[in-house]
C-alpha cells in the first residue's frame, strides 16, 4: 500500500502552494470579495496554466488525467488559502456530472474548454423546499417543438452569476420527490427566460436564486437519458463532497495551526496562553479531527478510483466535515478570545467557510440519517 | 419546601404581563421578531417608557429609584420580558456601573449620575479590557498621573461594546505602577465620553456589524472628583461589578424564547417524505436535549435566588457556563433548520429573498456567528471553570 504522491503530482503541489503563499493573503482574498466580479480572473487563467482546471479529468478528454487524487491534492490546498474562485463547482461538481456525458464529443469539448479556463460551469440542483434532496424537483420540462421548455425556480445556486453554462435539473416525469423522472439539462447562463438573483454568501462567496420561465432548449442539450438525471447527480454529488471534504481539511489543518501560532504569541498571566493545559488539549482534539477528516477524505478519492461503495465513503466524509468542522471552528474562535470575534483576523473567515461547508450537499444530520440507505 | 409565587409575585406578574401586552411598542415587537438591529434610539426609548413605570432599577434599592424587588420579583421581570421577546435593559447601566455608584460612590456622585443611569439620559459603556489584559485583566496599563484636581489618562481601552453611543465610561486605570500586587494599583474613574483626547474607532465583527470599539485616550483630563472610591482601591469596585455583570448571563429567559422560536420555526419547515423538520427524530432529538438543559439551567437559577444571597457567589459561575452553551446550541439549531438557505448573506441579498416560512433563514448564520462571543466575553468560560475549580472544588 502506497499512500505517497508521485513525483509529478508533488510537483504540481509545490507550485499550488507556491502560488498561493504568493498570491492569497486574506487581504487580498478579502479585496477580491468585495469587487464586483467576487473573484479574480487573472488568477482563474493561472489556474488554467498550473493545470489546476484539468487536473480530475481523463487525459482523453483534454484534462491532467489525475483523477480523485487530482481533485483532492488541489482543493486541499485550496482550503489552506481559502480560496476564492467558483473551482468547486465547475471542476469538482459540474465536472462529476460532465464527466459522464456519454456523447464523447461533447464531452471532450467541455471537459477541454474548463481545462483550458475558458468555460465555467454551475449546477442548479437545488430548490427551496428540497433540503438536501437533490431527487426533490419541481422545476418542470416540457417537450416543446423538438426540445424541451423549463420552467422553475432554483435556490443558493453557488458561483452561478460567473458561470457561462448551467447544469439544470428538471422534472420531464413523475412527482415532486421520485427518483425517476429527472432530466439534467445544459442551459446557457444567457439564455432568454432565464434570470439569476445573484447575492454573495456568509463565507464570502456568490450563489444566486434563479428563475427559468419557458426557457427554450433543444433536444441536444439534454445530458445523459432523458428521466435518467438522478444517476448523473448522484456521482456528481460524490465528485463535489471529495472536493468540499478535501478543502474542508485543507481549512481544518489552517485553523489549528493558526490557534496553536496565535496562543504561542498571546500571553496572560505572564505566560503565553499555550502553556495552558486545558486549551494545549484542545488543540490537539482540533488537530486529531483534522486528521481523521484527511483520511476520510482519502479514503472517498480511493473509493472513487475503484468505483467501489463511493456514495457510503462520500456520507462518511461528509459527516466528518460537519462534526469536526463545526468542532475546530468553535474551538479556533474560543481559543483566539476576543480576537477570534473580529474580521479582521483570518481565523474568523475559517470558521466561516467551515460552517457553510456543512450547509451544501447535506450536512452531517441529512447523512448521518440516510447513511445506511446508502 | 415549596414551589410557587406568593400573591405579590403573581400580582406583579400580571401588571408586568399587561403592560407588556399594552404598552410594548409594535415596531419594536417586529425589529426583535425578526431579530432585527436596534437603534440607539430604539434602545433609549424603550428604557424610558420602562423608567416611567419605575421598573428600571431593577437590582437597586427603593432609596435610590431602584424597584426594590426580592431575586424572586426581578426573575419574574426578566422572565416576562423576555418571554414577549423585549429588549433587555442596558446591562451597563442597570447591573454595573449603578450598584458601585449607590455602594461606593459619594453623595455627590449618587446625585450627580443615578438618575440618568436610571432613565438612560446617561449611556454608559465598559472601559476594563485592553489589548494585553483580557482575562487577565489586573494588567491593565491604562496610565492616570495626577495633577492637581486632574487625572491625566493615556492608554488604550478595547472590546468596549457600544461606546459609539456612550455618553460615559466606566474605567479602570494604572494609578501606581508600582502597586506590589498588580491588583493594588487601579483606580476606578468615570470618564465623560466627550472629552478631548478620545478617540473611539469601530471594531468589525463575525457578523460584519460592528458592536465594539477600540478607545484610545491620549491626554484625556478626568477630574479627580470622578474618582469612585480610594484611589488605588479601584478593584474592589472593578470585581464587585464583574460579580453582577455575571449573575443573569445564563440568559435562561431569552433561551426559553430562542427555544420556542425555534420549534415554531422547524415545525413550519416541510421535509420531502411528508414529515417536518420538527417532526423529524433526529431533530426533535436535539431540540430536547437542550430544553433538557435549560430545564436544569432554569431550576439552578431557581436554586441560587431562592437561595438568596445577595452575592450568588462563585458557584454560580456554572450558570453562565451552561446558559453560553445553551445560547449557543440554539443558533447553531437554526443555521441547522435553515439547511443551505443559511447562505446567502441577508444584508447583501436582502431580508424577503424567501417565502414566510423561511424568514429566520438569513439572520441564521450571523447570529450564529456572533454568539460564540458569549462563551469569551463576561470571563470566558475557561476562567470560570478555573474559578470553580479553585473556589468550589479547592483544587
Ligand atoms: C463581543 C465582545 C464584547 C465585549 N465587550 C466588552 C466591554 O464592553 N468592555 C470590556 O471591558 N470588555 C469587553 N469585552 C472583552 C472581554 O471581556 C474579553 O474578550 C475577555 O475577557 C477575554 O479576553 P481576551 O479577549 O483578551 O482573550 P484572552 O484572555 O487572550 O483569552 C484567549 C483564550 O485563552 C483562554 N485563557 C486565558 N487565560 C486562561 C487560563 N488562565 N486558563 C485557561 N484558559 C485561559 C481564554 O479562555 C480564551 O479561550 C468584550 C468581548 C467581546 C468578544
Amino acid at each position: 500500500m502506497d499512500f505517497s504522491y508521485s513525483e509529478e503530482q508533488k510537483l504540481l503541489q509545490d507550485s499550488i502552494v507556491r502560488f498561493l503563499d504568493d498570491q492569497y493573503d486574506i487581504e487580498s482574498r478579502r479585496a477580491l470579495i468585495n469587487s464586483d466580479l467576487g473573484f479574480s480572473d487573472a488568477h482563474w487563467s493561472q489556474f488554467a496554466e498550473l493545470g489546476l482546471l484539468g487536473v480530475a479529468f481523463d487525459a482523453e478528454d483534454g484534462g491532467f488525467g489525475y483523477g480523485s487524487v487530482g481533485l483532492m491534492l488541489v482543493m486541499e490546498a485550496f482550503g489552506r488559502a481559502l480560496v476564492i474562485e467558483p473551482y468547486w463547482s465547475t471542476v469538482a461538481f459540474a465536472g462529476g456530472a460532465l464527466r459522464q456525458d456519454t456523447r464523447s464529443e461533447r464531452r471532450a469539448d467541455l471537459i477541454g474548454r474548463i481545462s483550458s479556463g475558458e468555460l465555467k460551469v454551475a449546477s442548479a440542483y437545488s430548490e427551496e423546499s428540497g433540503r438536501y434532496h437533490l431527487s426533490h424537483v419541481t422545476t418542470g420540462a416540457e417537450e416543446a417543438s423538438g426540445g424541451w421548455r423549463l420552467s422553475g425556480r432554483k435556490s443558493v445556486v453557488l458561483n452561478a452569476g460567473s458561470a457561462d453554462l448551467l447544469i439544470v435539473s428538471a422534472r420531464s416525469s413523475g412527482g415532486a420527490d421520485d427518483r425517476d423522472g429527472i432530466t439534467l439539462f445544459l442551459v446557457d447562463r444567457d439564455a432568454a427566460g432565464l434570470s439569476l438573483q445573484e447575492y454573495r454568501t456568509v463565507d464570502g462567496f456568490r450563489a444566486a436564486e434563479i428563475t427559468l420561465e419557458n426557457v427554450e432548449v433543444g433536444a441536444d442539450a439534454v445530458l445523459g437519458e432523458v428521466g435518467g438525471g438522478m444517476a448523473i447527480l448522484d456521482q456528481a454529488e460524490v465528485w463535489g463532497i471529495l472536493g468540499l471534504g478535501a478543502e474542508a481539511s485543507g481549512v481544518m489543518e489552517r485553523a489549528y495551526q493558526l490557534t496553536v501560532e496565535y496562543t504561542k504569541e498571546r500571553k496572560q498571566f505572564g505566560v503565553p496562553i499555550s502553556s495552558f493545559q486545558v486549551l494545549q488539549h484542545r488543540m490537539v482534539d482540533m488537530f486529531i479531527e483534522t486528521e481523521q477528516t484527511k483520511s476520510l477524505v482519502l479514503m472517498l478519492a480511493l473509493a472513487l478510483q475503484s468505483g467501489e461503495n463511493q456514495a457510503q465513503a462520500a456520507s462518511a466524509l461528509k459527516i466528518q466535515v460537519g462534526k469536526a468542522g463545526r468542532h475546530i471552528g468553535q474551538q479556533a474562535i474560543q481559543l483566539h478570545g476576543g480576537m477570534g470575534m473580529t474580521d479582521e483576523m483570518a481565523i474568523g473567515h475559517y470558521f466561516k467557510r467551515l460552517t457553510a461547508a456543512n450547509q451544501i450537499l447535506g450536512d452531517a444530520a441529512h447523512h448521518l440519517k440516510h447513511y445506511y440507505e446508502r | 419546601m415549596e414551589a410557587g409565587y406568593t400573591q405579590e409575585d403573581l400580582a406583579l406578574r400580571d401588571e408586568i404581563r399587561d403592560f407588556l401586552a399594552n404598552e410594548f411598542p409594535a415596531d419594536l415587537r417586529d425589529k426583535q421578531l425578526r431579530g432585527a438591529p436596534l437603534s440607539r434610539e430604539d434602545i433609549v426609548n424603550w428604557h424610558k417608557l420602562l423608567c416611567t413605570r419605575g421598573w428600571t432599577g431593577i437590582h437597586w434599592p427603593v432609596e435610590y429609584g431602584g424597584t426594590g424587588w426580592t431575586q424572586m420579583q426581578r426573575h419574574i421581570f426578566q422572565t416576562e420580558m423576555a418571554a414577549a421577546g423585549a429588549p433587555p435593559l442596558l446591562a451597563f447601566n442597570i447591573k454595573m456601573i449603578g450598584p458601585v455608584l449607590y455602594k461606593y460612590g459619594s453623595e455627590e456622585q449618587k446625585r450627580r449620575f443615578l438618575p440618568g443611569t436610571l432613565s438612560l439620559d446617561i449611556w454608559w459603556c465598559q472601559g476594563y479590557s485592553e489589548p494585553g489584559a483580557g482575562s487577565d485583566l489586573a494588567a491593565l496599563q491604562t496610565r492616570a498621573v495626577r495633577d492637581g484636581d486632574e487625572y491625566i489618562v493615556n492608554g488604550q481601552k478595547t472590546w468596549t461594546t457600544l461606546a459609539q453611543y456612550a455618553d460615559w465610561m466606566f474605567c479602570l486605570v494604572r494609578t501606581d505602577p508600582d502597586a506590589a500586587r498588580p491588583q493594588q494599583g487601579i483606580s476606578f474613574l468615570l470618564i465623560d465620553m466627550n472629552s478631548p483626547g478620545i478617540e473611539v474607532r469601530p471594531i468589525t465583527t463575525l457578523d460584519g456589524s460592528a458592536p465594539v470599539n477600540d478607545v484610545f485616550l491620549t491626554d484625556v483630563r478626568v477630574p479627580v472628583a470622578n474618582r469612585i472610591g480610594e484611589e488605588n482601591q479601584g478593584w474592589t469596585c472593578a470585581k464587585a461589578l464583574l460579580g453582577n455583570e455575571r449573575t443573569g448571563i445564563a440568559q435562561v429567559a431569552a433561551s426559553k424564547h430562542e427555544l420556542a422560536r425555534l420549534k415554531r420555526v422547524a415545525s413550519g419547515i416541510s421535509v420531502p417524505g411528508g414529515e417536518t423538520l420538527m417532526q423529524q427524530d433526529d431533530f426533535a432529538r436535539r431540540v430536547a436535549e437542550v430544553e433538557v438543559d435549560l430545564l436544569g439551567l432554569e431550576y439552578s437559577e431557581l436554586r441560587v435566588l431562592a437561595a438568596g444571597a445577595d452575592n450568588p457567589g462563585p458557584a454560580s459561575s456554572y450558570l453562565k457556563i451552561v446558559g453560553s452553551g445553551i445560547t449557543q446550541r440554539l443558533t447553531e439549531l437554526f443555521v441547522e433548520a435553515a439547511g443551505y438557505h443559511a447562505l446567502p448573506l441577508a444584508a447583501d441579498a436582502g431580508d424577503n429573498i424567501y417565502p414566510s416560512w423561511l424568514d429566520f433563514a438569513g439572520r441564521s448564520a450571523p447570529k450564529y456567528f456572533d454568539t460564540r462571543k458569549v462563551s469569551i466575553f463576561g470571563g470566558s468560560n475557561e476562567i470560570q471553570r478555573n474559578i470553580i475549580a479553585k473556589a468550589v472544588l479547592g483544587l
